[in-house]
């Protein structure tokens, strides 16, 4: 019922807009558009385009503290984060100088009695400017940003990575270390069976050096450890239905798809420890703390994530890993206490 | 055409008539019920990203259990963003924007007595409802609507397991677009036909209006991809009920193997982009030949360049069928074929620059009339260049990593094809009112329908593009998980404001709309002072569209202002109808 009443307050809103103007006898017999309208809307179209600017301005400025920190986590970020600039400032030129145009020129020819528009219907030269001027300016960015994209996909050349698995289920991530021999053993969902959540097969020689980060007993995994400044190649699986594993602060995103292995890789350059240090981090959560003292919640520390951004259910907005970067040799302490599943088996 | 005049009864005049013009109303009629459900829905879920937990009894009173306490469930969320999708993309943009004025506007502007099948189109538009009712009533289901997003990728649209909208609810939107694609294709398949076989005397390829070549193009685009997104449908359908695998391998859950073996959630992927991308370009260009018709009449100018424009028409259309995979880039595909992608999806760039400077070059030296039809329009080379310069980084297989299913591409994509079509739709309704009913609608009404969208519609999507590049993914249900998203609520906040202003002015138009059908002023017959045929034929609608003889045609349909060598206007008016023939001395274009 109470859906009716809303609707019912909707139509009422409807009639009454229809009633208002009625009443006020705006109703006017000009059919195409008087002086007085064209130069009212004219100069509220120069007004728009200044709404357009402000809010350009106040996005790019309001955002500043809202965004990723600039410095990205990663060493193949730094590519992204590059070409991003140079796309980003070609976007905003072209956006602000159009936006003019079509304005102002809307404003500055608004109509007026007797006057004759200027009979303009082709331009050859025009046209050619127009076609080549952009297939020039692309054609920089679609080589700059193929190089990009090779330098991030390729991994061919990577001297000894660190090769990690990250598996996704319904609604959380698991992880697998290659181990000794940096080869992950075989796993299959037909090999799942209690305490094995991530189906690995152990029949296989390389899979009882691997050391696991597992749900166990009902607890999440908590952290995911990664090493700077040593290649990591992320080998991805996914237990049920799509998921993506995204990492902002490393430039890095890949699905997680059943029935196959996904793989994206970086390098991490930054430690959670120095990231805590970096200005843009700093000002960020300095806001959010404000933000959460205000709502009664506990101050946060800055930590790198793992989110899933796949649609993949209900939960899926909660589906997330923290992601630690450590210095090498501290991360090599940190893995020499995980437990192998030899040794947990 | 039979002579005899059989009695028409009131069924066959209105409900099943086989009258384009006829057929054109219920198109739009249907598309602007399904575009208040989708917009409706869309008020719903930003109230519950911009307050979270909070409790509104609007919620609570449309949801029901999945809205109790005024909080909506995370399924209730997510089922509410896939069915606004849907309805959006297929049922308001393609079906009611396509479908209305693609009836209205091709056998009228092209000089035809009617469709060259109306049986076809009359199935076209009853298969079209038939699928508007199905989608409608997959609300009600038990265990919701679809909610694995409007792009319901397998395993998770696949599986009831998975999530309970992928239950009765998927089957039903799977029914839905089946019905819908068969829809979509007899109407298409018909435009063709009419627009090749049924010009008028005189009406060459090259002189029709733009309109005409983009709702030609665009018919073309359905026909080659919309069948692609049936098998893909039906693929799903048996995965679904009849046990086969193409699009599930390997999977675990609710505790079980389950026996899929050997398929691909990626093949499912690119089945649905290649229809999925040239679809957004079946949304866009029936609005930007419409704006182009529009701008010129507006300006008293010729549209510049209408090579260029076909030109471009056809470069977009032929483009949007080779970049489907810049969807994919992130899904695993060989990172070969992303830079193939790149390398495609960048080139269309081109052709839309071209349309955009054009567009700009016609505004130049104009005598703008600025009613509502012309607002809308020049709103939409608006928010199709801000939208459209964003593309450069999506479509950037690099830069896509990052951005990739992040609120910066709900912001993208809403601007360029969302907005931007809507504002061609208005534009055209406006514009093309008193053909459709005979009427004017009121103009006062019309430019607060402007503002308030204009105005709302760049503050929902302009500050969305900033928390995207903060990292927030979409279709999350709230970001609290995350503390740090914490900071971008008060933007979610003016956003969600700005689309409640939004969502509401468009019951503005909604009352100008309605009342204009009865108690609007009564339209002359060329209002707009235009050069096209459809302004020929008399305002009363009758059965052949004109009395006696189909009108020939001698001109293009953009002779706005055109001047003798005495620099004096032809005829002495600003415009010169495509019937009227070549004048002594006078040069055709």
């Amino acid at each position: 019922m109470k859906a009716l009443f809303f609707t019912l307050i909707f139509v009422v809103i409807a009639v009454a807009c229809w009633q208002f103007v009625k009443l006020l006898g705006l109703t006017k017999g000009d059919q195409i558009a008087t002086e007085k309208e064209n130069n009212i809307n004219g100069w509220l179209m120069l007004g728009l385009l200044g709404f357009i600017y402000g809010l350009m301005i106040y996005s790019m400025y309001g955002a500043k503290d809202v965004l990723l920190p600039q410095l990205s986590a990663s060493a193949e970020g730094e590519h992204i984060d590059l070409l991003f600039k140079m796309t980003m400032t070609l976007v905003l030129v072209v956006q602000f100088v159009m936006q003019f145009f079509i304005f102002y020129f809307t404003f500055k020819y608004r109509g007026i009695k007797g006057r004759k528009a200027y009979f303009f219907a082709d331009s050859h030269k025009l046209e050619m400017i127009w076609t080549i001027t952009p297939a020039i300016v692309l054609a920089g960015l679609i080589i700059y940003g193929l190089w990009v994209w090779n330098e991030v996909m390729d991994t061919s050349d990577a001297e000894n990575p660190l090769i990690v698995e990250l598996y996704a289920k319904q609604f959380q991530w698991e992880a697998r270390y290659a181990g000794a021999d940096n080869e992950l053993g075989n796993a299959s969902v037909r090999m799942i069976e209690g305490t094995n959540t991530m189906g690995i097969d152990f029949s296989d020689k390389n899979a009882n050096d691997d050391i696991p980060l597992m749900v166990s007993e009902g607890k999440f995994v908590k952290e995911l450890h990664l090493p700077k400044g040593r290649k990591v190649i992320f080998k991805l699986r996914s237990q049920d239905v799509l998921h993506s594993a995204f990492m902002p602060h490393f430039r890095a995103q890949m699905n997680c798809v059943p029935g196959m292995v996904t793989q994206f890789a970086f390098t991490p350059s930054v430690t959670t420890a120095e990231m805590r240090l970096n200005k843009d981090t700093q000002a960020k959560f300095k806001h959010i703390n404000e933000l959460r003292e205000k709502e009664g919640k506990e101050a946060v520390e800055f930590d790198y994530l793992l989110l899933c951004n796949k649609i993949c259910g209900s939960s899926h907005y909660n589906m997330q890993l923290k992601i630690i970067v450590d210095e090498e040799a501290d991360f090599n302490k940190w893995l020499a206490g995980q437990k192998t599943f030899a040794q947990l088996n | 055409m039979s002579d005899h005049h059989h009695k028409e009864t009131y069924v066959t005049k209105y409900i099943f008539s086989q009258d384009h013009k006829m057929i054109a109303k219920q198109y739009l009629i249907t598309g602007i019920i399904m575009g208040v459900i989708g917009v409706f829905m869309s008020m719903l879920f930003r109230l519950q990203l911009s307050h979270p937990e909070q409790s509104f009894s609007i919620i609570e009173a449309f949801l029901g259990r999945a809205g109790e306490g005024g909080v909506m469930t995370p399924d209730m969320y997510l089922s509410l963003v896939t069915i606004h999708g849907t309805i959006m993309v297929f049922f308001v943009l393609t079906a009611g924007l396509s479908g209305t004025f693609s009836n209205l506007l091709i056998p009228l502007q092209i000089g035809a007595r009617d469709m060259a099948s109306g049986f076809l189109n009359m199935i076209s538009y009853w298969l079209f409802f038939l699928s508007s009712v199905v989608m409608v009533i997959s609300l009600f289901v038990e265990t919701g609507p679809a909610s694995a997003g409007w792009t319901i990728y397998p395993p998770l649209s696949a599986l009831p397991q998975a999530m309970s909208g992928s239950g009765l609810g998927m089957t039903l939107w799977l029914v839905s677009m089946a019905i819908f694609i068969a829809s979509s294709l007899m109407g298409a398949l018909n435009y063709i036909v009419t627009v090749l076989n049924l010009r008028t005397i005189g009406m060459k390829m090259t002189r029709l209006p733009l309109t005409i070549w983009a709702f030609f193009v665009t018919a073309i685009i359905g026909v080659v991809s919309f069948p692609v997104l049936l098998s893909a449908a039906l693929l799903l359908i048996f995965d679904r009920s009849f046990g086969t695998s193409f699009f599930l391998s390997d999977i675990f859950i609710s505790g079980e193997v389950l026996h899929y073996k050997g398929g691909s959630p990626i093949l499912f992927q690119h089945l649905f982009w290649f229809l999925g991308h040239p679809e957004v370009y079946i949304v866009i260009l029936p609005a930007l030949g419409i704006t182009s018709e529009i701008i010129a009449t507006n300006s008293r100018k010729p549209i510049f360049g209408y090579r260029a424009m076909i030109m471009s028409i056809i470069a977009i259309a032929f483009l949007s069928t080779i970049v489907w995979g810049h969807h994919m880039f992130v899904t695993g595909m060989n990172p070969f074929l992303g830079s193939v992608f790149t390398f495609t999806t960048l080139l269309i760039a081109i052709p839309s620059a071209v349309k955009g400077f054009n567009y700009i070059t016609t505004l130049w030296k104009g005598n703008l009339q600025l009613n509502p039809a012309m607002l809308f329009s020049i709103g939409l080379v608006s928010t199709f260049i801000t939208g459209g310069v964003t593309g450069l980084i999506l479509g950037d297989s690099a830069l896509d990593i990052n951005v990739h299913d992040t609120m910066f591409v709900v912001a993208h994509f809403h601007l360029v094809m969302g907005v931007s079509a809507i504002l061609g739709m208005f534009a055209g309704v406006y514009h093309w009112f008193p053909k459709l009913y005979g009427r004017m609608m009121n103009k006062d009404l019309g430019y607060l329908h402007f503002w308030f969208t204009a105005i709302s519609a760049y503050g929902v999507f302009f500050p969305m593009h900033f928390i995207g590049l903060a990292g927030l993914p979409r279709r999350y249900y709230n970001n609290t998980a995350f503390p740090i998203f914490d900071d971008l609520l008060h933007i979610n906040k003016v956003i969600t404001v700005f689309a409640l202003i939004g969502g509401l002015a468009q019951l503005i138009f909604l009352a100008n709309f309605f009342f204009s059908i009865y108690k609007g002023k009564k339209a002359s017959k060329n209002p707009w002072n235009s050069t096209t045929l459809e302004w020929t034929a008399p305002v009363e609608h009758m059965h052949g569209n004109w009395p006696g003889e189909i009108p020939a045609v001698h001109r293009w349909s953009y002779d706005y202002s055109k001047t003798d060598e005495n620099g004096e206007l032809w005829g002495g008016q600003d415009f010169t109808p495509q019937t009227v023939p070549i004048r002594e001395g006078e040069e055709e274009f």
